[in-house]
C-alpha cells in the first residue's frame, strides 16, 4: 500500500478567547490518496472550512493548531516555519474559495495575477509565464484567451471569475487541491459546469482534492470518499456510495435524508430537527445527543471514536459491537 | 479622458465664482478703500473723482464682472499696505510657500505611508505602539505649539538650525528657490516638520487602518493561499489597494497645508504668502487678502482635479466604468 498523499491525525485547532479555549476542531483524521477526490460535508459550522484553513497553514489568528499533525507525501506540514509553509501554497497545495467575486484583485489583471503565482513557484521567465498563463486560461474555457489575459477581474462574470481562480489554484501544479464549497456563490446554471471542469482537470493532472460542498448531487459525482463532520469532528467516512445510501451515522443518515426516496437522486442535504450546538456548549459523551432519535445510556457519558460501522467508519456507540447497529 | 477633464472644469468653475463672490464683496464692503488712499486731507471733488476712477459707482453686477474678468487676468490691483501690484507680491512670495508646502507633504508621505503599513503589519509590537503613542501628540498639540518646541530644541538649546527665515536663495527666473543653498536646506528643516506633523500622523493612522481592513479580505487570502510572498502580498496587493483613500487624503490636506501654512509661516516669520496674508490682515489691505482666497480656492480645485485623475490610474474599475458611460 502506497503512502497517502495527505494524511491528517487527531487534529485539533483552538480559539483562546477571553471567556475559555474554544475547540473549533478535536481529533479530526482523514487521509487523501494520490488522485482521490475527498467530499466534506456537514451543517454550517461543523469545522469544514477550519479543516481546510489548518491544512494550508492560513488559520485565523488567534487560531491555532493545539495538536496532532499534517502530513503531506510523509513529510510534516503542521510545524513548518512560515516561510517553508508558504513555499508549499500553491506549490503542492491549491486552494479554491468560495466567492470568485472578492477571491480576485481588483487592482490587477487576471493575467497578472496568473503570471505572478507561477513566476513565484516555477523557473519560468516572463515572457514564459504569459504564454503559460494563456494556456490556463484556455485551459479553463476562457474564450479569447489571449485577449481576455489583460483583462480585469471586474470584467468577468462570476462563473468565468471561478474559472479564473481555478487556473490560480492549478496553475503551479499542486498535487492537492483544497476546494471550500467552490460553486456555492455561483449561479445555479452554471455550477455543473464549473464543477465537471474542477472535476476533469484534477483527473488529467492527477490532483487529489478536499472538496467542500452542502451539494449532495456534486458529491455522488465527483468525491471517491466522504467525511461527514459535526461540532469539529468527522462522524463517518467512508465510500461515496455507501455513505449517501446506506449512511451508517444517525447524524450522516439524517442528513442524507434516511429513506432516500427510490429512483430519485439526493440532491440538498436534508434539515434534521434542531441545531449543532456552539463550540462552548458542545454536551459531554457524544456531541449528537441531544438530536439523535437513538441515543441511550453511554451516548451521554462516553465519547464514541471512529469504528467500523456497515461499510464505513463512524463515531456512533450504536457499532461498539463489530460493525452491527445495535437495534437493527 | 478629455472629456472628462473637461466636465470637472466647469463642475469647478461654480466653486471659483462663488469664492471669488466672497472675495469682492469682502472687496467691496469691508474697510474703506477710498478712505484708505485719500489719507487725511481731501476734498469732496477728489473723492468723487477717486470713486469713479475705482468704478466704485458703478452697478454691483458690472463691479463684481469687472473684478472676475481682472481677477483672471491676475490684476488685483495695488495692495493698500505696500503700494505695489498684489500680483506681484503673491508671485514674489509663493515659491516660499509652495517650497514650504511640497516638503511638508513628502515628509508626510515618505515618513507616513511605511509607518502606516508598519503598525498595519505588526499591530501589536512595541514600535507601534510607540508609533501610535506619537502619532496621537501629532493629532492633538496645536501646531503653533509644535513649531515653538521645535524652535526651543534645536535653535536655542541646541543651536544647529535657524528659527526664522528662509536662509540664502538663489533665483531660478522668477522663482526663488532655498534648495540649492546649504543654509536654506537648514531653514526648510523646522518648518516643514511643524508643517506637516499634523499630515503625518493623519496619513500613518489612515494606512494603517486601511491596511487593517484590507488584510482581512479575500483576496489577501487567496494571495497568500497562492503562496505569494510576504513582500508581494503586503506591498504588492494590500498596499495598492489602501491607495484610493489614501490619495484622497493626501490631496485635500496637500490643499490644506498650503492654506495652513499661515501658522507656520508666522511662527518661523517664513517670508511665503501666509505671512504676507497675516499681515495684510492686520492693517485690513483687502486686495491682497481677497486674491489670497481666491489662489487657495484655485489650488483646491486644482488639487481635487489631480486626485480625481489619480484614481483613474489607479483603479481599473473606475477606467472601464468611465469608458463605459462616455459611449
Ligand atoms: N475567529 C474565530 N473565533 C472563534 N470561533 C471561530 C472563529 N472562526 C470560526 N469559528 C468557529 O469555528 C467553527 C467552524 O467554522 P467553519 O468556518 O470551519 O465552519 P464550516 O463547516 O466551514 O461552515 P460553513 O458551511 O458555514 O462554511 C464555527 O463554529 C465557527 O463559529
Ligand atoms: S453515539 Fe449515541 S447519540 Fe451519538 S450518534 Fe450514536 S446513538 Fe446517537
Ligand atoms: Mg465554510
Amino acid at each position: 500500500m502506497t503512502a497517502p498523499l495527505l494524511e491528517v491525525r487527531n487534529l485539533r485547532v483552538e480559539f483562546p478567547t477571553r471567556r475559555g479555549t474554544l475547540v473549533a476542531l478535536d481529533d479530526v483524521s482523514f487521509s487523501i490518496a494520490h488522485g482521490e477526490v475527498l467530499g466534506v460535508v456537514g451543517e454550517s459550522g461543523a469545522g469544514k472550512s477550519m479543516t481546510g484553513a489548518a491544512i494550508i497553514g492560513l488559520l485565523e489568528p488567534p487560531g491555532r493548531i493545539a495538536g496532532g499533525q499534517i502530513l503531506l507525501n510523509g513529510r510534516r506540514i503542521d510545524n513548518l516555519p512560515y516561510s517553508e509553509l508558504r513555499k508549499l501554497r500553491g506549490r503542492e497545495i491549491g486552494a479554491i474559495f468560495q466567492d470568485p467575486l472578492t477571491t480576485l484583485n481588483p487592482l490587477y489583471t487576471v493575467g497578472q495575477q496568473l503570471i505572478e503565482t507561477m513566476v513565484t513557484h516555477l523557473p519560468l521567465n516572463p515572457a514564459q509565464a504569459r504564454a503559460k498563463a494563456i494556456e490556463w486560461l484556455e485551459l479553463v474555457g476562457i474564450p479569447a484567451a489571449s485577449q481576455r489575459i489583460d483583462s480585469y477581474p471586474h470584467e468577468f462574470s462570476g462563473g468565468m471569475r471561478q474559472r479564473v481562480v481555478i487556473a490560480l489554484a492549478l496553475c503551479a501544479e499542486p498535487k492537492l487541491i483544497v476546494a471550500d464549497e467552490p460553486t456555492t456563490a455561483l449561479d445555479v446554471s452554471i455550477q455543473a459546469q464549473v464543477i465537471s471542469l474542477l472535476k476533469s482537470l484534477a483527473r488529467d493532472k492527477g490532483t487529489s482534492m478536499m472538496l467542500v460542498t452542502h451539494d449532495m448531487g456534486v458529491i455522488a459525482e465527483t468525491a471517491d470518499r466522504v467525511a461527514v463532520m459535526y461540532a469539529g469532528r468527522i462522524v463517518e467516512v467512508g465510500a461515496v456510495r455507501n455513505v449517501v445510501q446506506q449512511a451508517a451515522h444517525p447524524y450522516s443518515a439524517g442528513l442524507m435524508g434516511s429513506i432516500p426516496p427510490v429512483g430519485r437522486r439526493l440532491e440538498r442535504l436534508q434539515q434534521i430537527d434542531g441545531s449543532m450546538p456552539r463550540l462552548s456548549a458542545i454536551p459531554p459523551g457524544c456531541p449528537y445527543n441531544p438530536r439523535c432519535p437513538h441515543a441511550f445510556d453511554r451516548c451521554f457519558v462516553e465519547r464514541p471514536e471512529l469504528m467500523p460501522a456497515k461499510d464505513n467508519l463512524a463515531a456512533c456507540w450504536l457499532y461498539a459491537e463489530q460493525g452491527v447497529p445495535r437495534h437493527a | 479622458m478629455f472629456a472628462f477633464i473637461i466636465s470637472r472644469l466647469l463642475q469647478a468653475l461654480p466653486v471659483m465664482l462663488t469664492v471669488a463672490l466672497l472675495s469682492f464683496a469682502m472687496f467691496a464692503y469691508v474697510g474703506d478703500p477710498v478712505a484708505i488712499m485719500l489719507g487725511q486731507d481731501y476734498t469732496i471733488a477728489q473723492r468723487d473723482q477717486l470713486i469713479a476712477d475705482l468704478g466704485l459707482n458703478q452697478p454691483f453686477f458690472v463691479q463684481f464682472a469687472k473684478f472676475v474678468v481682472n481677477a483672471a487676468q491676475g490684476e488685483f490691483g495695488l495692495s493698500y499696505r505696500l503700494s505695489r501690484p498684489v500680483a506681484q507680491l503673491i508671485v514674489e512670495r509663493a515659491p516660499a510657500t509652495l517650497e514650504l508646502a511640497l516638503c511638508a507633504a513628502i515628509l508626510a508621505l515618505a515618513i507616513g505611508v511605511p509607518m502606516g503599513v508598519y503598525t498595519g503589519l505588526y499591530r501589536n509590537s512595541w514600535l507601534s505602539r510607540f508609533f501610535l503613542t506619537f502619532s496621537l501628540i501629532g493629532v492633538s498639540l496645536p501646531t503653533f505649539l509644535i513649531g515653538i518646541l521645535l524652535i526651543l530644541t534645536f535653535s536655542v538649546w541646541l543651536g544647529w538650525l535657524p528659527s526664522f527665515g528662509r536662509g540664502d536663495t538663489v533665483n531660478l527666473g522668477w522663482w526663488s528657490t532655498g534648495l540649492l543653498t546649504w543654509s536654506g536646506i537648514k531653514a526648510l528643516i523646522l518648518p516643514s516638520i511643524t508643517l506637516g506633523l499634523f499630515q503625518l500622523t493623519l496619513i500613518m493612522r489612515l494606512v494603517r487602518a486601511e491596511m487593517m481592513e484590507v488584510l482581512r479580505t479575500d483576496y489577501i487570502k487567496f494571495a497568500r493561499a497562492r503562496g505569494l510572498t510576504n513582500r508581494a502580498v503586503h506591498f504588492g496587493h494590500a498596499l495598492k489597494n489602501t491607495l484610493v483613500p489614501v490619495i484622497t487624503i493626501t490631496g485635500l490636506q496637500l490643499g490644506a497645508i498650503i492654506a495652513f501654512a499661515i501658522v507656520t509661516e508666522t511662527v518661523f516669520q517664513w517670508p511665503g504668502m501666509g505671512l504676507l496674508f497675516i499681515q495684510s490682515v492686520s492693517v485690513a489691505d483687502i486686495p491682497v487678502m481677497s486674491a489670497y482666497l481666491l489662489l487657495i480656492a484655485l489650488m483646491f480645485v486644482t488639487i481635487n482635479l489631480i486626485v480625481d485623475l489619480l484614481y483613474y490610474a489607479v483603479d481599473p474599475r473606475l477606467r472601464i466604468g468611465r469608458g463605459k458611460g462616455a459611449h
